[in-house]
């Protein structure tokens, strides 16, 4: 029965294993730039992010149908064009990035929209702006998987950078110039992993995987690598949950995942170990020293 | 040759010079004070020197520095205290120009960092987050962290301000120690009896200079009274600049 209900459908059904796969290679790659982002104070921007992926991809899917590949080519295109235009016009203006990716997010919904209504049908534009998860092919799958990786290594590559601009600007930007090419590679990284998420969970839900995760795991540690570690279990167990909750009910899996995550999220916030609510109103008795 | 060398320097934000026709030269291994009310030009003088501010005219040579290679402490520093990560990581940082991206931290290196941790007195904090530091506590990592930078040219920006006296007095034993050491150090401060007792020598800056040589010297009451009397404000329908004299501009 357990086994039955947790185990089965990916040992019966090859869809719900590739489903699984993504999610996992999602939650490895994206839930580590969550926690960069949350910590950089970039949350939002990061789903604004998401929304200018929306035209790349419509353009691709008015090209060639619902042609994920081809989607994909164009959400990294339209996405990386916004990150780099929104980053250089607040380097270069003095405007802060979040007010300059507002403007550009909104054009880009709506341009998106409007592109894949003159084409599609509404199901099309439901595919688009919350994804399915169980119509991963093996492109698709190895499109994930790839950038995954790109993610993974990429990250290894200005880690350093990052941490250092991200907790003291100035003194980076006194011993080094990484800085600034540390932050667009981080900001390339948030698109990659955007219109990853776009395959499994949409535009609108996309950064779901990114940011829940890294705030549950703010609940549960003040350690940068512990941080990593416990989003990216968060975001595991989100998808695979999310997946057999889905399986199992009529909930759509993407909305399925971002739900579980946002239980676990809610449980943080209540019984967390960094300050947490119940924390909080029961610190125990104070200490020596 | 000199370590510091400005030349006609004028520094400023949106034409408007906060720093104005200086020139003058600061020896290797000086120790030197900088002084001036608020609003003088100090910290603008400070930032040019580290090449976050670009010169609005004028040029400063650095005698073979890179402006990398300085140390350099702001007066408000940008660090995001809530970020997670403790005071052996934050010091580790200084030691970027030897570790670059990549470069390990090995024994060594931790060992150095150890000392430079415990040379501030913070020996045992080496895992707390910063977050958990009180204000003297992360000045005294700031100090660990230029300590462990190991510059020629260490460029402090008031760095003993808001600091109770017992944190002062052992951050400017660091401070004579470098010294001691042959490095130059330029330190913003408001302090006249430090400035009297501890640094040899004195720029007294009022957006223009007003005095510069040996403190003993340029530490007057009448230097100090024509700096005070500088104006603050900007002029925002000042005429562009002609004068290239390197008069004050301070009355």
């Amino acid at each position: 029965m357990l086994y039955d209900a947790l185990i089965g459908p990916f040992t019966e059904f090859e869809f719900m294993r590739r489903a699984l796969a993504a999610v996992i290679a999602l939650a490895l790659a994206g839930a580590p730039i969550g926690v960069f982002l949350m910590l950089r104070r970039m949350s939002l921007v990061g789903d604004a992010m998401a929304h200018a992926i929306l035209p790349g991809a419509a353009i691709g899917f008015l090209l060639s149908g619902l042609n994920l590949f081809a989607m994909t080519a164009g959400g990294l295109i339209a996405g990386f064009a916004v990150a780099i235009l929104a980053g250089v016009v607040a380097r270069s203006t003095g405007l802060k990035e979040d007010a300059s990716l507002a403007t550009f997010y909104l054009a880009s919904l709506a341009l998106g929209v409007t592109i894949v209504s003159i084409r599609g049908t509404n199901i099309d534009l439901l595919h688009v702006l919350f994804g399915n998860i169980l119509a991963m092919d093996d492109q698709t799958l190895l499109v994930v998987a790839f950038n995954a990786t790109i993610t993974l290594l990429v990250l290894a590559v200005i880690y350093r950078p990052l941490v250092i601009e991200s907790v003291d600007p100035l003194f980076l930007r006194t011993v080094s110039r990484a800085g600034g090419p540390a932050h667009l590679a981080f900001l390339a990284l948030v698109v990659i992993n955007l219109v990853n998420g776009f395959q499994a969970l949409g535009t609108l839900l996309a950064v779901g995987l990114m940011i829940l995760p890294a705030g549950i795991a703010r609940f549960w540690s003040r350690d940068l690598t512990a941080m990593i570690c416990i989003a990216v279990m968060a975001a595991g167990v989100s998808g695979y949950a999310g997946l057999v909750l889905s399986f199992q009910t009529r909930v759509p899996s993407g909305p399925a995942i971002i739900l579980v995550a946002t239980v676990l999220y809610i449980i943080s916030i209540l019984f967390g170990r960094v300050g947490g609510i119940v924390r909080q109103l029961f610190p125990g008795r104070h200490l020596e020293a | 040759m000199p370590a510091l060398h400005f030349h006609n320097l004028t520094l400023g934000y949106d034409r408007h010079p906060a720093v104005h026709h200086l020139s003058g030269e600061v020896a290797p291994g000086a120790l030197v004070a900088v002084i001036g009310p608020n609003g003088a030009g100090k910290s603008t003088l400070l930032r040019g020197i580290v090449g976050i501010l670009r010169p609005l005219d004028g040029t400063i040579h650095l005698g073979g520095l890179d402006a990398r290679d300085i140390a350099y402490l702001p007066q408000s520093a940008e660090i995001d205290r809530s970020f997670p990560i403790s005071v052996f990581d934050f010091v580790g940082t200084g030691l970027w120009r030897g570790t670059g991206l990549f470069g390990g931290i090995g024994k060594a290196a931790r060992d150095k960092i150890l000392r430079a941790i415990g040379a501030v007195g913070l020996s045992g904090f080496e895992n707390r987050p910063i977050g958990t530091l009180s204000g003297g506590q992360m000045q005294r990592v700031l100090f660990a962290r230029v300590l462990l930078q190991d510059a020629s040219l260490i460029v402090l920006d008031e760095p003993f301000n808001a600091i109770d006296s017992k944190t002062t007095t052992d951050l400017l034993a660091l401070v004579r120690r470098w010294h001691g050491e042959g490095r130059t150090v330029l330190a913003a401060l408001h302090d006249m009896e430090m400035v009297r007792n501890h640094f040899t020598e004195t720029l007294v800056l009022a957006r223009g200079p007003v005095a510069w040589g040996p403190t003993a010297e340029v530490l007057t009451p009448e230097n100090l009274l024509v700096a005070m009397r500088m104006c603050e404000a900007f002029d925002d329908s000042a005429a562009a600049c002609a004068a290239d004299d390197v008069s004050s501009r301070a009355a």
